[in-house]
C-alpha cells in the first residue's frame, strides 16, 4: 500500500468532500454577508467545524495524504451532530427551554424553506453528512 | 485534466460564482432599497422630528439614530461638518431608531429635553459620554443623568416629561417609519430622500456632495 495507490483510490472522494466544504462555506457567507441573514449562535457551531474544512481538505489533497480522513471527521461528525440538534430546535421535537440561545436570534426562527423542507439546517445536516460519508469511503476504499 | 488543474479550475469557477452573485444580488438590492424609500417618501420626514439647519436648505440629510448606537456617536461630528461646511444648503433631520435594549428612555430624556430647548447640547453630551452609560450594548438610562450636569437643565420638569405618553407614540410613529423604509441598521441615511447605495462615510459624503451639485446647477 504505497502512497500513490492511496491517492488513486482517494483523491476523488476528498475532492468531492471540499467541495461539498466550498459550497456550504461560500453558502453561508452568501447568506450572511451579501443577504445579511441575522446568524444564530448555533449557526456559529456550525461555521466554526465547516469552514476550517475547505482548508484541511484541500491541503490533505496536495499531495494526497489520508491522515486527512481523520482530521476531516473530527469535524464533520460533531458538526453534522450541532445541525441534527439545531434541526430538530427548528421542528420543535426538542423543547424551547433547553434551547441555548436565550439571548438575540432565536435559532428556532427559520429563514428559508426551499419547497417547504429544505432549511438552512437541513442543508447544514445533508452537507456534514455526505462530507462524513465520502471520508468514510475514502477510508474503507484505501483499506480493502 | 490532472488534479491540480481541476482544482484550480473549480475553485476559480466558485469564486467567481461568489463574486457574481454577491454583485448581482446587492444591486437588486440596491434598486428594491431605491424603490421603497420612493414608495414611502412620507415616512421619510415628519413636523415632528428634530432638524438642524434652515427649512428652505435644498438638500435634506434623514439620519436614523440610535443614540447608544456607537457607529451614530463616531458620525454625528462628521455629519456636524459637513453642516457647517454649507450652513445654507444642508438640513439635518433626525429620526429615532432605538434598537438596543433601553434606548429608548434615552429617546425619552432627549425628547423632554428638548421641551427646555436643549436637544442639540443634550444630544452632544450623551454622546460625547456614550460609552458611561452603554454597557454591554444596552443602554442605561439611570447613568445618563450625571452627564447632563452643567446643561442648565430643569431636573424636576424633565422626570416629570420623560413620562409623556406623546413620546411613547412618537417613538412608535419613527419606529414604524423605519420599518416602512427598510430600516434595520444605524445609523441609516437618506439624502433628498436617496438612500446610501452600500453603508459607509464615504458614500454618504459622495451623495450629499452629488445633492449639492445639482442643487447648485440650479
Amino acid at each position: 500500500m504505497n502512497p500513490t495507490s492511496d491517492a488513486l483510490q482517494g483523491w476523488t472522494p476528498v475532492f468531492f468532500a471540499w467541495l461539498i466544504a466550498m459550497l456550504s462555506t461560500l453558502g453561508a457567507l452568501f447568506f450572511g454577508e451579501v443577504m445579511h441573514f441575522p446568524i444564530c449562535t448555533l449557526c456559529w457551531y456550525q461555521r466554526i467545524l465547516m469552514f476550517p474544512l475547505t482548508l484541511i481538505l484541500a491541503v490533505g489533497l496536495f499531495p494526497f495524504d489520508r491522515k486527512v480522513i481523520r482530521y476531516g471527521l473530527a469535524l464533520a461528525i460533531p458538526g453534522g451532530a450541532i445541525a441534527l440538534f439545531h434541526q430538530l430546535l427548528v421542528v420543535g421535537i426538542i423543547p424551547e427551554n433547553i434551547k441555548p440561545c436565550v439571548q438575540g436570534i432565536p435559532c428556532s426562527t427559520t429563514v428559508i424553506s426551499w419547497f417547504g423542507f429544505v432549511t438552512i439546517p437541513v442543508l447544514s445536516i445533508l452537507a456534514f453528512l455526505t462530507i462524513t460519508a465520502l471520508l468514510l469511503a475514502t477510508h474503507l476504499r484505501i483499506h480493502r | 485534466m490532472n488534479q491540480k488543474t481541476l482544482f484550480a479550475a473549480t475553485l476559480s469557477i466558485l469564486l467567481m460564482a461568489f463574486a457574481g452573485g454577491s454583485f448581482y444580488y446587492s444591486t437588486q438590492q440596491a434598486e428594491q432599497v431605491n424603490q421603497l424609500a420612493e414608495a414611502n417618501r412620507a415616512s421619510l420626514l415628519r413636523m415632528h422630528a428634530p432638524t438642524l439647519g434652515k427649512a428652505e436648505a435644498p438638500v435634506t440629510i434623514v439620519e436614523f439614530f440610535d443614540p447608544a448606537c456607537e457607529t451614530c456617536a463616531a458620525f454625528y461630528p462628521r455629519v456636524k461638518e459637513m453642516l457647517a461646511a454649507n450652513p445654507e444648503q444642508i438640513r439635518l433631520v433626525l429620526r429615532y431608531a432605538p434598537f438596543h435594549k433601553g434606548s429608548d428612555k434615552v429617546v425619552a430624556i432627549l425628547e423632554a429635553a428638548r421641551k427646555q430647548g436643549k436637544f442639540w447640547p443634550v444630544l452632544e453630551a450623551l454622546l460625547a459620554a456614550q460609552s458611561g452609560w452603554v454597557l454591554h450594548h444596552t443602554a442605561q438610562p439611570d447613568l445618563v443623568w450625571k452627564h447632563l450636569d452643567g446643561l442648565g437643565l430643569d431636573m424636576e420638569r424633565m422626570a416629570f416629561d420623560i413620562t409623556a405618553p406623546e413620546i411613547t407614540a412618537l417613538i412608535e410613529q419613527d419606529l414604524a417609519d423605519a420599518k416602512a423604509l427598510n430600516v434595520t441598521m444605524t445609523p441609516e441615511y437618506f439624502v433628498n430622500g436617496k438612500p446610501l447605495p452600500s453603508f459607509g462615510y464615504e458614500q454618504l459624503k459622495t451623495l450629499v456632495d452629488s445633492a449639492l451639485g445639482e442643487a447648485r446647477g440650479k
